[in-house]
């Protein structure tokens, strides 16, 4: 091997090559640069030994300190669900009232509730209670089944046409797919509904029509909906009178309703949620803005609230 | 040794036969060269005792600070100068600042600058001699060394001995003591963010954030590097100070200087000679011998000098002593440098464009601030709309938006304040979570932001699209008003 240059200023060898005359300076590496790389070398060789580090196969070298990741989190987890029991458990036993008075509960509530609303409704019903065709607005003062604490809680306790036995069961016959009615008692049907809501405004219903519909509506839909269209929440009867339509609010979509009769699922959520996260959720959705008062004392409706514990043990959730 | 040695008057240079070489002047600066260690000479005089003084002063500010008390009241921490993380707050004194209320920082941050400007135009690098932490630490630690080492002929010496126990016995002391000086600098810092008394008995017991830990050990790593073993190095590699000072000192500006027309021609003078011919220098190498920064300041202004002035004292000095007028190294300016050589009288030009300049800006900035906290705000109002539904139809046609409102309270009280809104006619509020209707007072709490659910409810016929609206908070007591603009969302038939 032949003697590299040196650079005569700064007493460096010189890497041999050259381009247009300048010459790179082959600096070693610094030391203190050198000696960390080397620590660092034997840092990995140390943390292969202590912590899950290689692949073999379908596992791993699991490290002498045993530590995981997974098992963190699963006892960050229980650590935080047991945490939270107290809350939970005096949220389960609380009104709107004593929720709202309790700024603490309040939080809680709403917190806990936003967090499981988020993760199980939204899907369907929007954030912020939104809604969606077929999915009612849960942000408006329209309650099919009822806008008490008492009753939202209920609802998603059994669920809307779900697999539970109390659950809420409403079914809207199909009229046209059926044959239950000809297509042009149907049209009068329509004109008669839309006559008789506040769509009539807009929608300038057609008055022969409407006069017969009035007939075919006390025969078939009163039972329900009422003689004047005002609903029913213990058959789950939407209300005709106001503007606000769970399908659709023009003169197509509401006879496409009385045709079809559509009705949605809503889950039983009782197994999934323990009493205090199913009360967080419904203060939570109480609270979206068209919430109702309290049911009156317990006295005067006694079967109007189920208990929750009547229903078999609570399960233990995610949550 | 160089002619330093050779040098016969009163200096004291031959007595302890220093080797004054200027290991960082001009001929011996080299890119590849490796930092040559600098033992800088206790100097005497008005320049060594200003800056005694500053260092005292400035230290003990610093260490002193955070255990002055301020009654904040219940369940707050005393202290008068804190910046409290945990609960998003500034206090200093009497004043309490929230995260939003940044800008008075901005406002000091600026209100330095053109301190720093204005420093620099009227004395040059006063702040870099004088106050910058990198100095008055590296005072003290030269200080320490001085008192275990001795001065500088005493410390070259003793870096040229082989070692013995006495040469360990020093050496382990002085950096000890570097060691606590730099440990205390790093505990003092972590008392600005944290009750001080309560902070330092946890550091003691083990029972601090490991954090606070984290940050004493790296500022007392950062001291004891920087002020302990890389000194001058700081100001002439890392600093971008030197650099930029160029642009913020003129021709009138006051600087550290060596009197060419006075000192020249150098060189060494026996007693009883004529001063006939020669310059006042006698080459005796005082101003080298106590630099910290290792340059000849008779090389001219450069960018390693921090302008400490210890040179000044040292010349004076020997002036005295060989009996010629005081000044050879003083503070001067380039004007004067330049009016000397053409046999003109120095003038000094403090106030000028440049300064009156900085001083206006100061005193604007300065004004517009305590303008600022003067009438600052203690009631805020933040209005967000919910976007998910962007308004909600009701069953009797009308519409509603909702609103998250924080009441942002600033006092240690608490206070009752009125919610109104204007802008859209017809409406009517509705808090969710309260009884009370129409009128809505709510209960903003003290030194923190209360949120409250609005609904805003307009009529039916409001009209598709965006309405402008304005809320209002009252404090039903002080009649503080906050407002904050919002809209009102609206959509056609369903």
């Amino acid at each position: 091997m032949t003697e590299r240059e040196r650079d005569s200023v700064s007493g460096t060898e010189t890497t041999g090559h050259e381009w247009d005359g300048v010459k790179e300076l082959d600096t070693p590496l610094p030391r203190w640069w050198l000696y960390i790389f080397y620590a660092c070398i034997l840092a990995a060789v140390i943390y292969w030994v202590l912590m899950p580090a290689w692949p073999i196969g379908n596992g791993y070298t699991k490290g002498v300190l045993g530590f995981s990741d997974r098992n963190n989190v699963a006892a960050d987890v229980g650590a935080l669900r047991s945490a939270r029991a107290p809350m939970f458990e005096r949220l389960a036993d609380a009104s709107t009232v004593e929720i709202a008075a309790d700024p603490e509960l309040q939080q809680f509530a709403r917190a806990a509730g936003e967090s499981v609303f988020g993760d199980y409704c939204r899907t369907c019903h929007g954030a912020g209670g939104a809604g969606a065709p077929g999915y009612p607005v849960l942000a408006d003062d329209v309650w099919i089944w009822g806008g008490s604490l008492a009753e939202i809680e209920h609802t998603l306790r059994v669920g809307i046409r779900a697999d539970h036995p109390e659950t809420r069961m409403s079914m809207m016959p199909a009229f046209g797919r059926d044959g239950l009615l000809t297509p042009q008692q149907i049209g009068d049907v329509t004109e008669y509904a839309i006559s008789i809501s506040a769509a009539g405004a807009r929608l300038d219903p057609n008055r022969a029509a409407a006069a017969r519909g009035a007939v075919l509506y006390q025969e078939q839909c009163a039972a329900c909906h009422g003689a004047t269209g005002a609903g029913d929440r213990n058959f789950g009867a939407p209300s005709l009178n106001d503007d606000l339509w769970l399908y659709g609010g023009s003169r197509e979509e509401i006879r496409r309703q009385i045709e079809l009769g559509r009705g949605g699922v809503m889950p039983a959520w009782e197994a999934r949620f323990d009493p205090g996260t199913l009360r967080a959720l419904a203060y939570y959705v109480h609270e979206m803005g068209g919430g109702e008062p309290d049911a009156p004392p317990p006295a005067a409706t006694p079967a109007a609230v189920p208990e929750p514990t009547q229903n078999g043990p609570p399960s233990a959730p995610l949550r | 040794m160089d002619k330093a040695t050779l040098i016969d008057t009163t200096a004291r240079a031959d007595e302890h036969g220093i080797d004054a070489r200027a290991v960082n002047s001009k001929e011996s600066r080299a890119l590849y060269k490796k930092r040559e260690q600098i033992y800088p000479k206790l100097a005497q005089g008005y320049f060594r005792n200003l800056k005694w003084a500053a260092m005292i002063v400035l230290l003990g500010i610093y260490y002193i600070t955070p255990w002055l008390r301020w009654d904040r009241g219940e369940g707050r921490v005393d202290q008068a100068v804190l910046v409290d993380f945990e609960g998003r707050r500034f206090y200093f004194f009497f004043i309490e600042l929230w995260p939003q209320e940044v800008y008075y920082i901005t406002g000091l941050l600026i209100l330095a600058s053109f301190a720093i400007f204005l420093s620099s135009a009227l004395f040059g690098r006063v702040w870099c001699g004088y106050a910058c932490p990198q100095t008055v630490w590296t005072d003290l630690y030269i200080y320490v060394e001085r008192a275990i080492e001795g001065d500088r002929n005493a410390r070259m010496r003793l870096d040229k001995a082989p070692m013995s126990l006495s040469k360990a016995t020093k050496k382990i002391s002085k950096h000890a003591v570097w060691i606590v000086i730099a440990a205390a600098t790093g505990g003092a810092w972590v008392f600005y963010f944290d009750d001080a008394p309560t902070l330092f008995r946890n550091i003691f017991t083990g029972q601090a954030d490991p954090l606070v830990y984290l940050f004493i050990g790296l500022l007392t790593f950062t001291t004891y590097a920087l002020a302990g073993t890389m000194r001058e190095q700081v100001c002439t590699y890392m600093c971008p100070w030197p650099r930029i000072q160029a642009a913020m000192i003129d021709k009138d500006a006051l600087s550290v200087a060596y009197r060419v027309d006075r000192g020249e021609p150098r060189g060494a003078h026996k007693k009883g000679d004529s001063w006939e011919g020669r310059g006042d220098c006698i080459d005796c190498r005082q101003c080298v011998a106590v630099c910290p920064q290792g340059i000849d300041i008779r090389d001219g202004d450069q960018l390693e000098c921090i302008n400490c002035a210890l040179c000044i004292d040292a010349c004076d000095e020997i002036m005295e002593k060989v009996g010629r007028p005081k000044g050879l190294i003083a503070y001067d300016s380039y004007a004067n440098a330049d009016r000397r050589k053409a046999g003109k009288q120095a003038r000094y030009r403090l106030i000028r464009p440049r300064t009156i300049l900085y001083g206006t800006l100061m005193a604007l900035v300065a004004a517009f601030m305590i303008y600022g906290l003067a009438t600052r705000q203690t009631l805020d109002l933040n209005v967000i709309r919910d976007r998910s539904p962007p308004f909600v139809r009701l069953a009797d046609g009308s519409i509603r938006n909702d609103y998250a409102l924080k009441l942002i309270n600033m006092t240690d009280r608490p206070r009752q304040v009125r919610i109104a809104i204007d802008g859209l006619q017809g409406t009517r509020l509705q808090a969710p979570t309260l009884s009370a209707n129409g009128d809505i007072i709510v209960q903003a709490n003290a030194d923190s932001v209360t949120n409250v659910r609005i609904h805003v409810v307009a009529p039916a016929n409001v009209g598709a699209g965006s309405h402008d609206l304005r809320f209002t908070i009252h404090d039903t007591e002080t009649g503080d008003v906050a407002t904050s603009a919002s809209a009102f969302l609206a959509g056609g038939p369903p």
